[in-house]
């Protein structure tokens, strides 16, 4: 299940970009303060973005598409990345994902039904040495095994 | 018909560079090129063409597709011969067994996930990608079919036919995205693209419209046309073609191409819209054009396209265009289609009849700038050699008519002052009255390229132009002056540069009049001139006009381009004289990069007035009151030429109304429907005996017409066009005429008809008459053209191939000469019951009446005139966005549907004139320029309300227009 994206006016958008309108190179953190007012980038804010920073609305799609973290919609309340790279995939990886989403019921890129839980792929945590690795809401985890992670998402439901 | 010989259209992969020369050797050969230049160019150089595919010539290098891979000894690794500019001594191997290893696994992988539907791909045979196949010896793709974009089946096809056979109708990869068919003119296959990015450079390097971009990374990279959720037609694209003419690939096709298949022949010509005057190749097979392709090697436009000249040439071929002469009684008659010579017979017998019974001076010729210079001269000399007087006059006179007599006045010559090359060195331009964007769409890109490299932008203009804002463009300054303000805004900007001590002492003194300086300076020096003082009449805001002021005396080169916005007001003239003088203040005048630069409207607007189409000039801008003049005319034609200035428009259909002007022979130009006050017109034309109009179609002035005469368009004729930079450029016939004639016979057999005797058999003997009676076109022969391109007038014994840059060491008058440039309040006034005011231009997919755009799928951009309106006057009036409202002013009135914008100031409200369903010249008034009577249809005081739909006026005008237009079948 995706939550309802949302539909910020062009008035909300402006004043969440207007901070960051004199930085240096000012897109990319426009980008994560949309993503942080409204948990995604809206298609709404890409013209709106565009016109402020005398970019087309087709180079700010080509950079907010090109960045997996940019968001069309919210995620759930919490996410969970787990590493499909190499070395968490020598060591168990894959039977971990498979494990995970087929007690959580999705599939890479979706959300619980209750909205609970976005579960996603990452390449490489830097966390090698104690692959395999996850992430819970910003936070690495290493040696990760279903127990561990049920825990820390029942953790966080709490 | 003889195929033009293109010379040297290779793609040689990376743009040319200046600079000191460099000596490398390429597989052993020695090449010397300027410093700076790419190892793939220098190969092109040498006649080594190494295989590429992200690369081409019109973009600077990009390195992604790994197929131009070359060793250079004492180099580790394979550069890219892209991305690797050269050195001396250089030794490069093109052809190491290691290099050829590596591209044949680069393409093996591009393949891998390209369709094998070569044969029936509608870029057979004009494919870089099959080029490259064959070229690095690829004979075998050993990759199983995996995740790949071109299979619609999902089922492992290796090619969309073998794909379609097993799964019929079905698409089960998602990979797979349909055909884009949303632009009239190309398509877009993202299952055929490699991902190369040409498109997307074009689309920002060459066009400046960034209206593409890839989405996504890695495997699900593809091309995409603004955001989510958008095609190519609602994103920003504006259809120039310059995505299409950069795809190596059937990725982006003309449908046209698709449709016809690759053509087999080209044929070198010009456009014959605006005033750029692109070069295009012809495509064709046999007699039937299948493309038009910008060619890369035309001055004007360096290799772009706008999508006028790209794609809108069907109109040539649509069936509304009328083939066979017609004549009758009256205008209250249907047409009768007749024999050319009955025709020829009928209006000679007419126009004769006329003069016996009204005089000699009764008739009269309209050229047009739509039509070649050789056409155009044969229709004023009809009137002056045949009829016997100087009724002649053109729709440059509606246009830039003030340019011709301003610029004459100040620097000596009624023309531009610069190529537009010239742009690539501007610093800072200053654009007046003038949408480059939508009027000029070549010339603009090629100055949004300089303003992205730092250029600095000054619009003055009572609208927010595109070209104020966009990707990558902000101009610096915008005056946003009131309709009719234009001398008050240039004298105070002159004002700012003298009293703040900004002016160029130095190149005043050398070039110009010292003392005729110190006068001019004192007048614009007064109070009355400063921005403080005029800030209230014209709206600007006093500050910025200094700032602009001060940005364009100081900004290094300054450059000026204006357009109608400056000629089209009852002080016109005196504008453009204001530009001038602000260009020799500030010594901006003379070299690459500065000028003043009118950007004319049609095609040879340059060439209709420098070809004797006004009434008091012969060719060359010489006064027919000229004794030595008209001798040489006399001695030339063997007739006695009138001493006498002959009738303006204007003046013709006064006089008509009046009942002493009763014959009218009008080329290719539609003056009901673009002349001001249209009920004036239609009057005029009305009251007169015989109308002979030499068209493409039935157009708005036909309605009036008693003999129509069917033109041929510039795709069936030879000739030559003066774009706005005075380059004159080859027009070349690529197919027979449908209507019989090219123009330029059917006006020598209207003229031998009524006893001229002419006898030209091909426009190169006319030319060779121009130059032999004008100075200025001394040296242009269709020889020289052929050999060099094109040329720009002066051409003559000192410049043996013509002028680029206009005044270098001195005026062409002598000194330059400073006026005063007093502002004068039009008569057109607004009051309570008119209290806005109307101004009119137009936009980029339709040109001037739409007798041409309106016949192709242009259309699909712009199918109605519409009335642009702030929203704070719209509210006023209970308007609302799309609503139908009335447009009325003391002229008459009209009905169309509004767009609230804020790209309008309060008070200013704007529409185009492309359809003859609004006529907004209905609206606009009979007030002109005190010089040259050019219309002011940038002023008109107007009311707007709330309407039900078309008013009275329309449905009747409609109605008229329906029935003037019957045709009688041919008689059996």
């Amino acid at each position: 299940m995706r939550h309802a994206v949302p539909q910020p006016t062009v008035d909300d958008i402006r004043e969440v970009i207007a901070p960051h309108l004199d930085r240096e190179g000012p897109l990319l953190p426009i980008l994560h303060a949309v993503q942080a007012a409204w948990g995604c980038v809206p298609d709404a804010a890409v013209p709106v973005i565009a016109e402020a920073l005398n970019l087309s609305r087709a180079e700010v799609h080509g950079v907010v598409s090109f960045y997996h973290d940019f968001r069309e919609a919210p995620a759930g309340r919490h996410v969970l990345r787990l590493c499909r790279a190499e070395a968490c995939q020598a060591m168990g990886g894959k039977a971990l994902s498979e494990a995970v989403l087929g007690k959580l019921g999705v599939s890479w890129g979706e959300t619980t039904a209750d909205g609970a839980v976005t579960v996603e792929p990452v390449y490489c945590l830097g966390l090698c040495a104690c692959a395999p690795a996850a992430m819970v809401d910003g936070r690495v985890v290493g040696r990760a095994d279903a127990a561990r992670l049920d825990a820390l998402l029942a953790e966080g439901a709490a | 018909m003889k195929d033009f010989v293109i010379p040297d259209d290779r793609d040689m992969g990376t743009p040319a560079k200046t600079g000191a020369p460099v000596t490398l050797t390429i597989d052993g050969f020695p090449v010397t090129v300027p410093e700076g230049t790419s190892v793939m160019r220098a190969a092109a150089e040498a006649g080594i063409a190494v295989p590429k595919l992200c690369a081409t010539d019109s973009l600077e290098a990009f390195g992604s597709c790994r197929l131009c891979v070359v060793e250079i000894e004492g180099r580790r690794g394979t550069p890219a011969s892209c991305t690797t500019p050269v050195a001396e001594g250089m030794a490069v191997h093109t052809q190491s067994s290691k290099v050829k290893k590596i591209r044949k696994g680069v393409m093996e992988l591009y393949v891998s996930d390209h369709p094998l539907d070569c044969l029936t791909c509608s870029a057979n045979g004009d494919c870089e990608l099959q080029d490259m196949a064959g070229m690095v010896g690829l004979r075998d793709v050993r990759y199983t079919p995996g995740e790949n974009h071109y299979d619609p089946s999902g089922t492992g096809a290796r090619s969309q036919a073998e794909a379609r056979l097993r799964l019929p109708g079905g698409e089960a990869n998602p990979r797979y995205i349909r055909k884009d068919e949303s632009n009239p003119y190309f398509t877009y296959d993202p299952s055929k693209c490699i991902v190369c990015s040409r498109c997307v450079r074009a689309c920002e390097e060459v066009q400046g419209t960034f209206a593409l971009t890839i989405e996504g990374r890695g495997f699900e990279s593809r091309v995409k046309a603004g955001m989510e959720g958008d095609d190519f037609l609602s994103s920003d694209c504006v259809s120039c073609g310059a995505c299409v003419q950069a795809c190596p690939t059937a990725t982006l096709q003309e449908k046209s191409v698709a449709e016809m298949g690759t053509p087999e022949r080209s044929v070198v010509t010009t456009c014959a819209y605006c005033g750029v005057g692109c070069s295009f190749k012809a495509e064709l097979n046999g007699d039937e054009l299948v493309r038009m392709v910008p060619w890369k090697h035309g001055k004007a436009n360096r290799g772009h396209s706008c999508v006028k000249g790209r794609f809108a040439y069907g109109y040539a071929s649509h069936p509304d265009r009328i083939l066979n002469p017609m004549i009758r009684d009256s205008i209250e008659e249907p047409w009768r289609e007749v024999s050319w010579e009955e025709a020829l017979d009928f209006a000679a017998d007419r126009m004769r009849g006329i003069q016996e019974r009204h005089g000699r001076k009764s008739v009269g010729v309209i050229t047009s700038s739509r039509c070649t210079n050789e056409e155009t001269y044969l229709v004023q000399k009809l009137t002056r050699a045949v009829f016997g007087n100087n009724n002649t006059d053109t729709c440059a006179r509606v246009c830039h008519s003030p340019t011709g007599y301003g610029l004459g006045q100040t620097f000596g010559t009624s023309a531009g002052t610069q190529d537009f090359d010239s742009v690539e060195k501007m610093d800072v331009a200053v654009v007046i009255g003038a949408n480059p964007t939508d009027g000029h769409p070549v010339f603009a890109s090629r100055m949004k390229r300089r303003l992205r490299e730092g250029a600095k932008l000054i619009v003055i203009d009572p609208r927010r132009i595109d070209l104020f804002e966009g990707p990558h463009v902000k101009a610096a300054h915008h005056l946003p002056l009131r309709p009719g303000t234009n001398v008050a805004v240039v004298t105070a900007l002159a004002h700012v540069i003298v009293t703040e001590g900004l002016y160029d002492e130095a190149f005043i003194r050398e070039r110009c009049d010292w003392d005729e300086f110190q006068a001019y300076a004192e007048f614009v020096s007064d109070r009355r001139h400063a921005p403080e003082s005029t800030a209230l009449l014209t709206g600007v805001n006093a500050q910025d006009l200094r700032a602009a002021a001060r940005l364009y005396a100081t900004g290094g080169n300054g450059a000026i381009y204006y357009g109608l916005g400056v000629t089209e007001h009852s002080q016109g003239s005196t504008t453009v004289m204001g530009l001038a003088n602000l260009a020799m203040l500030t010594g901006n005048i003379g070299r690459e990069g500065v000028g003043v630069n009118p950007l004319r409207g049609q095609n040879n607007v340059q060439g209709s007035c420098d070809m004797g189409s006004f009434p008091h000039e012969l060719p060359g801008y010489r006064h027919v009151k000229g004794a030595e003049v008209r001798e040489i005319f006399e001695t030339a034609w063997g007739v006695e030429i009138d001493p006498e200035p002959g009738l303006r428009i204007p003046n013709m259909l006064d006089a008509a109304v009046d009942g002493s002007f009763k014959g009218l022979y009008c080329q290719g130009e539609d003056i009901l429907q673009s002349d001001p006050d249209t009920k004036h017109v239609a009057a005029g034309l009305a009251a007169m005996d015989c109308v002979i109009v030499h068209d493409l179609f039935l157009n708005e002035t036909a309605n009036y017409a008693h003999v129509f005469l069917p033109g041929s368009s510039f795709l069936e004729k030879n000739g030559t066009f003066t774009n706005a930079e005075r380059r004159i450029n080859r027009v070349r016939k690529v197919m027979e005429p449908r209507n019989g004639y090219e123009d330029w016979e059917v006006t020598q057999l209207l003229a031998n008809a009524m006893g001229g005797g002419w006898s030209y058999t091909h426009p190169r003997e006319i030319m060779a008459e121009i130059a032999a009676t004008t100075p200025s076109f001394a040296g242009v022969t269709y020889e020289l053209l052929e050999e060099v391109g094109s040329v720009q007038w002066p051409c003559n014994e000192e410049h043996p191939v013509g002028t680029p840059l206009m005044h270098v060491d001195g005026f062409m008058r002598g000194k330059g000469r400073f006026l005063f440039t007093e502002y004068v309040a039009t008569d057109e006034k607004t009051g309570p019951r008119f209290p806005l005011l109307l101004t009119t231009g137009r936009i980029l997919s339709q040109y001037n009446v739409g007798a041409q755009t309106r016949r192709t799928a242009n259309s699909i951009w712009h199918d109605e005139d519409v009335l642009e309106i702030h929203p704070h006057d719209a509210e006023n009036r209970g308007v609302t966005d799309g609503d139908w409202v009335k447009l009325a002013s003391r002229s008459g009135e009209t009905a169309l549907r509004a767009r609230i914008t804020e790209r309008m100031s309060p008070g200013v409200v704007y529409t185009t004139f492309h359809h003859p369903g609004t006529q907004a010249n209905v609206v606009t008034t009979d007030f002109s320029d005190w010089a040259t009577n050019c219309p002011e249809y940038k002023v008109t005081a107007v009311q707007v309300s709330p309407s039900n739909g078309p008013t009275d006026w329309q449905e009747g005008y409609e109605a008229q227009a329906e029935r003037a237009r019957r045709i009688l079948p041919a008689a059996e």
